[in-house]
């Protein structure tokens, strides 16, 4: 059934809010933990930079997998295999044009976003480094984007370099310029800050390491869920991102490289799948995507996250992005209003991540108080501890959001913070 | 408000929270040690001054860090209901607390023992919040060990 006959959009637009541009409470319909209770009261939840919740469409589509086509791919000469390989083969393909990639064999399969960076770290880097080589990264990286090219560095003997951020939390584009040196192997950055919102120009960094021949791999791991992402124009040499954060499953996630470049990569994990003829004496690798697949892949994920990005592209990513981008101005202004309340991450460009911190109450305060109202947001370092010294802070509470989030799920928020007042008065 | 928060955040609680007791480091002190929960960054350092000697009494105690209003609060107390303990009394005390927070069959609750740490009892009802009020008295027993090999500088609850 296509998404468009279940969401009526258009007819029903300005009815509902002037500032969306599709039915929000049919959108919620599609995502059945919407609808259960925590505490008694309604779940408002605003956890989605962490994970977002899966429609019934995805779920749906998992549970067919298992329970009528469940076999092993790329070996089985009977019709079940068949089915198996064609639909995890097709969930590559789906992939391919949903990032606008130029080859399905650019697109592996990997967990997530952390296996990819790894895969990049060890597969990518490491055989390029030499003592006084550098990688540079930002101040406003996931651990997941700091640890890999730390252990790499100590193995090697090269240096992790990191671009300092303004007070809006803005990468400092003239530091960022004069970092960039023949010494420099790879630029390492997100798209969008998971704690502080910030979207990155990218495009424009990723031209300007170009210049200097310096490859660049983007974390698209909060860019995916809320931003068009087309891999040809951005000219990024590797991209990741996780199909848990785009409405698909966890255990599942993407490594796009170019082709060029995977070419001349070898493969950290040996097994199955991943060859084309072994002896005991010498193995020789498969042909791309499949010489980074070994062993068994996540095939129900796999299958999983092409039907979360069918659900994206029925609503449309645009319309995603707009509805957002709205809640986010919305929100932004309800929260300015609480006294004592600073917002951390004030850069222009913004995807729907509000952290904050409050004069009266730590996070986890904030967050336990919420949480017996049934709302869900995060209360911690998000797994950027040296993102948080630089800022001077142990923890934030954050709050962000996706497309099901509507006005009700903010006033909720609002009112909850004020209970912390109250609380904390 | 419902039951479990107004348990939780009593007066005392967010009263120690915010304006901790003895929140100083010791002019003098015989025992130090850091209490860190990584996952959630609360942080504190706990400082003890026991005289040597047979009953060895706990003097004075004091602590500095930050975090939640539960771990503050529960250092701010726990640094109060020291003075004058044995140190035989200091790890009685901890398993009480211990009791009261994790319902533990295998420890006799005497909550008279407890006194005015009592008003921790609310933290029972939120599981992911033990290790906060508890990272203190972590640190306690760390720096009650201090002499015994301990894998890190600091102790945890996490």
């Amino acid at each position: 059934m296509n998404m468009r006959d279940r969401i009526p959009g258009k007819e029903t637009q300005g009815l509902v809010d002037n500032s969306l541009t599709f039915d929000i409470d049919a959108v919620r319909e599609n995502f059945p933990i919407l609808g259960r209770r925590v505490y008694d009261q309604p779940l408002v939840y605003l956890d989605n930079a962490a994970t977002s919740q899966k429609p019934r469409e995805v779920v749906d589509c998992i549970q067919t997998y298992y329970l009528q086509t469940n076999a092993n791919v790329h070996r089985g000469v009977y019709h079940l295999s068949e089915e198996a390989t064609s639909a995890y083969e097709a969930s590559r393909d789906k992939v391919q044009r949903f990032l606008n990639a130029k080859s399905r064999k650019e697109i592996i399969f990997v967990r997530g976003t952390t296996e990819a960076i790894n895969l990049v770290a060890h597969c990518y880097a490491k055989p390029l480094l030499s003592p006084g080589d550098e990688i540079l990264i930002s101040t406003m990286e996931h651990h997941s984007n700091i640890v890999p090219w730390q252990i790499i560095c100590n193995q090697t003997g090269a240096t992790l370099k990191v671009i300092p951020i303004n007070d809006a939390g803005e990468i400092e584009q003239d530091a960022f310029t004069t970092m960039l040196n023949p010494r420099c192997r790879l630029l390492a950055i997100t798209q969008v800050s998971n704690a502080l919102g910030t979207i990155n120009p990218v495009r424009q960094m990723i031209k300007q390491a170009h210049q200097q021949s310096i490859p660049v791999l983007i974390d698209g791991a909060q860019a995916v869920p809320h931003l068009q992402v087309d891999l040809q124009a951005l000219d990024a040499d590797f991209y990741a991102f996780s199909g848990h954060k785009v409405y698909g499953p966890t255990g599942i996630g993407i490594l796009y490289g170019k082709q060029e470049l995977l070419e001349k990569m070898k493969p950290y994990q040996g097994g199955g799948d991943m060859i084309s003829r072994v002896t005991f004496a010498h193995t020789d690798y498969n042909e791309l995507p499949y010489r980074f697949e070994a062993g068994t892949p996540n095939i129900a994920g796999s299958i999983g996250l092409g039907s979360a990005l069918d659900y994206i592209n029925a609503i449309g990513l645009d319309q995603i992005a707009r509805h957002e981008q709205a809640l986010l101005v919305y929100a932004t202004e309800q929260l300015s209003s609480i006294d004592g309340l600073r917002l951390i991450g004030t850069a222009k460009h913004k995807a729907g991540i509000l952290s904050f911190v409050m004069a009266e109450a730590h996070a986890h305060d904030v967050s336990t108080i919420l949480d017996q109202s049934g709302i869900a947001i995060r209360a911690g370092h998000h797994c950027t501890m040296p993102l948080m010294a630089h800022l001077g802070i142990a923890a934030t509470a954050r709050a962000s959001l996706a497309l099901y989030n509507n006005r009700a799920d903010i006033d909720a928020l609002l009112a909850g913070l004020h209970e912390v007042k109250r609380i904390f008065k | 408000m419902n039951n479990e928060l107004r348990e939780l955040y009593q007066e005392v609680i967010i009263d120690h929270g915010r304006r901790p007791r003895n929140f100083k480091v010791l002019q003098e002190y015989s025992h130090s040690q850091e209490g860190y929960n990584p996952l959630c960054g609360d942080r504190l350092q706990l400082f003890l001054l026991i005289r040597p000697g047979p009953e060895q009494v706990i003097e004075e105690a004091s602590f500095l860090g930050e975090g939640c209003a539960i771990s503050m609060a529960s250092a701010s107390l726990l640094t109060e209901c020291l003075k004058g303990k044995t140190i035989a009394e200091a790890q009685t005390l901890f398993q009480q607390f211990h009791q009261l927070l994790t319902g533990d069959t295998a420890v006799q609750a005497e909550p008279e023992k407890l006194g005015k740490l009592q008003v921790l009892a609310g933290v029972r009802a939120f599981p992911t919040r033990i290790k906060c009020a508890t990272l203190a008295w972590h640190a306690l027993l760390g720096a009650l060990n201090e002499d015994e090999d301990k894998p890190e500088a600091w102790v945890t609850t996490e």
